[in-house]
């Protein structure tokens, strides 16, 4: 176990420089020269002269990748709009980020699971149809319009809810609704596929041949050998939810990560762009890093793949 | 394998499943309104009429108008044309650009397989439509940078794709007859290998371009994608987001015309990989 949770942490380091080198070049890959963009319209030559040299534009791009991780690692570097340690710009974002991604896992896996059992155990009756409609939908929906429709109804016409911005437990409903409703179709599909596998093996057969309550059957044996998979997608989805709440953000003023990255970009704050997409990047890989040693910690034939 | 002859099939196949001949209707249905907007559309998307701004739907206006008076079934017809025509360049370019990088790696493998598979795996370490952002934030938002944008963003799906059926080909007896007789290297991609990935390369074509329409208005939403005046549904959408208050019509219509043009590619996709892949049907 310790040599495969070694291979892959090994394995990791050229995509952790990748990610690292993909986000540093975004403000290399500016067409023109980035100093004068940031400087911005009727900056003087003295300005961008200036600019070009506080940031190190002037340098060797190798030297300016050094630089830039090593900012990161020391704190050294510094937003330009605001001129504070970028990380201390990032993590309060981040961890509304992480806080929106938790409860949104939480009730599609709920949603999810509960769907697809129902629709594997009942399989081809309306409910299973139903279940199939539902997540054909979900992973359809482009999700800022759903955003908006779950406004229109909860905010606008019911006034339950409110419509954006981060306060009480109310504010967190309708973002986490929407940057979960992919997730729980596409939960819902796994659940009900890895039953169905589950459902047909002889040892359930067998249990029900000794007569088992059905009930007991479905969730002392099916489900919990159907669960390996639906656990894993879960995880991987909980990447995915991390890097996609952008949209969400967006749409209901959350102060997440991605929405500040979007920000920063008409900020042209591009050192904030360079941290914020790496720090989604690297958690989400993270997250698909543990995800792996989780699988084979319980599933010992996948440690040797 | 799906091969030529079996396209008689494949149809037949298709015909039978429900889901995909919606989604081909829909398909269809959406292409020809990218295709004719100017004709069938029933005013000029671009036309302000500030005395009747934000009115709800009505004969004249049956999408209601935006806070500039334009009419917005106009602008959801306009829409089409925006999306279908950028992503579909995006997809064609993605396509190209997957199957070079997809057969030089199957091909010839070793050292330029792994190096070429690495990069696809850190490009697809960015989740979801942050390579897209990443990439506009760079080249700044506007038509062609989104192409870029989204085709390479989309394009190691089908590296793979590629790669996969290079490998499952290249060791078989008719490519060995080939090198045999002294065919060229290039002479065999083209004639042999290529022709043997196109379905699956279709079945994710068709896919990738839902995923491509949804970034479009995503980006576009965010204001990182087509600018305004421009009819997009992203853009729409994001106008309408700030009146939802005062004219929730405006949140509707476009959001709706995005919604069944991602599932019509969607069903469409999922039936021709059905309608190809017998096998893995029922699963």
């Amino acid at each position: 176990m310790t040599k495969f949770i070694a291979r892959r942490l090994l394995l990791l380091i050229p995509v952790i420089l990748g990610v690292s080198i993909i986000s540093f070049s975004i403000m290399h890959m500016i067409p023109g020269d980035p100093a004068r963009i940031i400087a911005g319209e009727g900056a003087t030559k003295q300005d961008i002269e200036a600019i070009r040299s506080k940031y190190g534009l002037d340098r060797p791009l190798i030297e300016q990748y050094f630089r830039f991780m090593k900012g990161i690692l020391t704190n050294d570097l510094r937003s330009i709009k605001t001129e504070r340690p970028i990380l201390k710009e990032i993590s309060p974002r981040f961890l509304n980020t992480v806080q929106l991604a938790v409860v949104s896992i939480f009730i599609s896996s709920i949603i999810g699971i509960s769907l697809g059992i129902a629709s594997a155990v009942r399989r081809n009756t309306w409910l299973d149809s139903f279940a199939m409609f539902f997540s054909l939908i979900g992973v359809s929906m482009p999700i800022f319009w759903l955003g908006i429709l779950l406004i229109i109804i909860f905010s606008v016409f019911l006034g339950w809810l409110p419509s954006g911005g981060k306060g009480g437990v109310e504010h967190i409903i309708l973002p986490a609704v929407t940057l979960g409703l992919a997730t729980s179709a596409i939960i819902a599909r796994m659940t009900r596929a890895s039953m169905l596998e589950v459902l047909n093996q002889d040892y359930v057969r067998t249990a029900k041949a000794f007569g088992l309550a059905k009930r007991k059957v479905v969730y002392k044996y099916v489900l919990r050998n159907a669960l390996i998979p639906i656990i894993t997608v879960i995880g991987l989805q909980f990447g995915y939810l991390l890097g996609g709440a952008v949209l969400t953000e967006s749409v209901f003023g959350w102060p997440g990560l991605g929405r500040y990255v979007v920000d920063s970009i008409f900020n042209r704050d591009y050192i904030a762009v360079q941290v914020g997409i790496m720090i989604i990047a690297m958690s989400f890989v993270l997250v698909n890093l543990l995800v792996d040693i989780f699988y084979a910690l319980i599933d010992p034939r996948l440690r040797r793949g | 394998m799906p091969k030529k002859s079996s396209l008689s099939i494949t149809v037949k196949r298709i015909s039978k499943n429900k889901g995909a001949l919606v989604g081909m209707f829909i398909v269809i249905v959406i292409i020809i309104v990218a295709i004719t907007a100017p004709f069938i559309a029933p005013k000029d998307p671009y036309k302000q009429d500030l005395l009747s701004s934000l009115e709800g739907p009505s004969l004249n206006h049956p999408f209601g108008t935006d806070i500039f008076g334009r009419d917005v079934l106009s602008r959801v017809i306009y829409g089409a044309r925006t999306s279908v025509s950028i992503s579909f360049l995006a997809v064609v370019i993605a396509i190209l650009m997957g199957m070079i990088a997809g057969t030089l790696a199957g091909y010839f493998g070793g050292v330029l397989d792994e190096i070429l598979m690495r990069f696809l795996d850190i490009l697809m370490a960015f989740p979801d439509i942050l390579l897209a952002i990443a990439i506009v934030a760079a080249l700044g938002p506007g038509k062609s940078n989104l192409i870029i944008a989204i085709a390479v963003y989309s394009f190691p799906q089908f590296a793979r794709v590629m790669r996969a059926s290079v490998l499952t080909i290249k060791n078989s007896e008719y490519i060995e007859a080939a090198k045999a007789i002294g065919e060229s290297h290039i002479s065999i991609m083209i004639r042999y290998v290529v022709p043997n990935a196109l379905a699956p390369i279709i079945v994710q074509a068709t896919l990738r371009m839902a995923t491509a329409i949804l970034t479009i208005s995503g980006l576009s939403f965010l204001g990182l994608g087509v600018k305004p005046p421009e009819a997009e549904w992203g853009t729409d959408l994001a106008m309408a987001r700030v009146y939802l208050e005062i004219a929730p019509h405006l949140g509707i219509f476009p959001g709706l015309a995005l919604f069944l043009t991602v599932m019509g590619f969607n069903l469409f996709g999922d039936g021709l990989n059905d309608a190809l892949n017998p096998r893995l049907k029922d699963r």
